[in-house]
């Protein structure tokens, strides 16, 4: 299920040095401001889980996983090198679990880590709060890859489909419609962090059962669909 | 023994039809497919490769399906038009990455760079190569597996004479090995010099198949159009209308230009110079006006 070789060609299409620059700017700035929300304000748990939730969480993770899940097949897919994969005796499911594999681990250590890392800047994961955030930032990485890429199999236009997504409905819907919370990664992702706290300063509208069946149903789901897309890819010829 | 089988194929991009019933078996030795640009050459090339479904009728290698399934690469070889391949990795990185695809190793890559002598420059990123280089690059990433079938789309675009030369060697040997080589060209000398056998699209449809000095016989017999211009036109037309291998002169006082209709092609070019050399008649201009590829085919498709 799982090919080396194709793997290898993913991460450094992916870490490629502007896409790096790119994926390396918001974790960069996520931790600039807890220095300096730190510096000025001081550890408090309300401050640190707001900024965790409403920056990291709601913007950072979704941002990351646009350019991970797409950038691991779109761009091989547009400029049409991704025939020197498809015209192996390699399974196309198998190319697709790959570079499922590499977006999440991009994904991860892009997003997942950094949150980590401004938890402990912000308050030194008081009330579990850094810890509560990383394992909502790894789940959710797990679903944002398997959304995104499969969205770079089907659409040349999925990093602005992605990016809107990630931003209207997500952040914007999310907070209008009580709804649209509902079929939001983030809010299950929020439900496995609340989990974790333990507390009040952690809440998601999603039960924790529901939230894990849809994340698995979601990633599961768009993984096989981004299989069997990959199996009847159309390449044009240029005429 | 590898033959490619073609039967009665059809592919529409919504109301346009590339592909118009096209019936043709691919074996073993060179095959030209030629056709002006827009032919169809590329959406064929890509049903034979398996990256496009036909629309109607089917495409086999040695009687397996060729489209949804992935095993069948183990036996063919692709070159595609498109230029982008990896260009953030070196030259061997990429041959080494697609024989690893194959389930082989640096080894075969090795082979695979040396055939197409690409290993001067083999540590080197593929962003810094010459168009001409990415094309052997190619070609070592489609031989790496040493396919019995190799499907290559306007190999010699943009390749310099020299490189033009490397390649076609390259694909003679291929061929004199007992592959079954199947390349497309919209440049008739490429396929002259290459094919044993050539297939003709126009305009979607098969024009033309069979042995290329056929072909070429169809081509050069076919009614030529000169424009000649003498230093006395009305006496150089009377002496050749005369002579059967004309059909028809135009004395065309604007352009103070004869335009002759041959239809004995080679009878014509000894005739016309020995004609004026008898009546002392200098030719300023001799040129065929219907030179066009466009023109040929389209000939060859009413033939």
């Amino acid at each position: 299920m799982y090919d080396p070789t194709v793997a290898r060609l993913t991460y450094r299409a992916l870490l490629g040095r502007r896409r790096a620059l790119i994926l390396g700017a918001l974790p960069v700035l996520l931790i600039a401001i807890s220095i300096a929300v730190r510096g000025l304000a001081g550890a408090d748990d309300q401050t640190a889980s707001d900024l965790l939730g409403g920056l990291a969480l709601a913007t950072m993770v979704p941002i990351i996983g646009v350019i991970a899940g797409t950038g691991a097949i779109g761009p091989e897919i547009d400029d049409g090198s991704v025939v020197y994969l498809l015209s192996k005796p390699v399974k196309r499911p198998t190319i697709i679990f790959t570079k499922l594999i590499v977006a999440i681990a991009v994904t991860m250590v892009f997003s997942a880590l950094p949150t980590f890392i401004a938890g402990l800047i912000l308050n030194g994961n008081g009330q579990q709060i850094a810890v509560a955030y990383t394992v909502a930032a790894l789940v959710a990485s797990i679903a944002y890859a398997a959304i995104f890429l499969l969205l770079g199999t089907v659409s040349r236009h999925a990093v602005v489909f992605g990016l809107v997504y990630a931003l209207v409905w997500e952040a914007l819907f999310g907070s209008l419609v009580s709804g649209a919370r509902t079929l939001s990664v983030q809010q299950w992702a929020l439900a496995v962090a609340q989990k974790v706290a333990g507390g009040d300063l952690v809440t998601s509208d999603v039960t924790l059962p529901t939230a894990t069946v849809l994340l698995a149903v979601v990633t599961v789901l768009a993984t096989w669909y981004a299989g069997q897309k990959l199996r009847s890819l159309t390449l044009a010829g240029e005429e | 023994m590898t033959t490619l089988q073609i039967d009665h194929v059809s592919r529409w991009f919504g109301n346009v039809v590339a592909v118009n019933d096209i019936t043709m078996t691919i074996g073993p030795g060179v095959t030209g497919l030629l056709g002006p640009n827009g032919a169809g050459k590329s959406t064929l090339i890509n049903m034979m490769g398996g990256f496009l479904a036909p629309s109607t009728g089917t495409v086999t290698l040695d009687g397996q399906q060729v489209w949804r399934n992935e095993s069948i690469y183990q036996h063919i070889g692709i070159v595609p038009e498109r230029e982008a391949m990896y260009d953030f990795l070196t030259g061997r990185e990429f041959v080494v990455a697609n024989a690893e695809l194959h389930g082989l190793g640096a080894k075969a890559a090795q082979k695979a760079l040396a055939t197409v002598e690409m290993e001067y420059a083999q540590d080197r990123k593929i962003q810094t190569y010459s168009k001409g280089m990415r094309q052997r690059v190619k070609m070592a990433s489609a031989l790496v597996h040493n396919p019995s079938l190799l499907l290559l789309d306007e190999p010699f675009n943009g390749m310099d004479p020299r490189q033009r030369m490397q390649l076609m060697d390259l694909l003679r040997k291929m061929g004199d090995e007992g592959r079954t080589v199947l390349f497309s060209s919209h440049i008739l000398e490429e396929v002259e010099q290459l094919a044993w056998h050539i297939e003709v699209v126009v305009a979607g449809r098969h024009a033309a198949s069979g042995d290329f000095r056929k072909i070429r016989r169809l081509m050069t017999d076919r009614p030529h159009r000169y424009l000649v211009r003498s230093s006395d036109d009305r006496t150089l037309a009377a002496a050749l209308i005369a002579d059967p291998s004309t059909s028809g002169i135009e004395v065309d006082l604007a352009e103070g230009a004869l335009h002759i209709q041959a239809v004995d092609f080679g009878r014509f070019t000894t005739l016309l110079p020995k004609v004026a050399r008898d009546h002392g008649i200098r030719l300023l201009t001799v040129s065929p006006s219907d030179e066009s590829l466009e023109s040929v085919f389209s000939y060859l498709v009413a033939a």
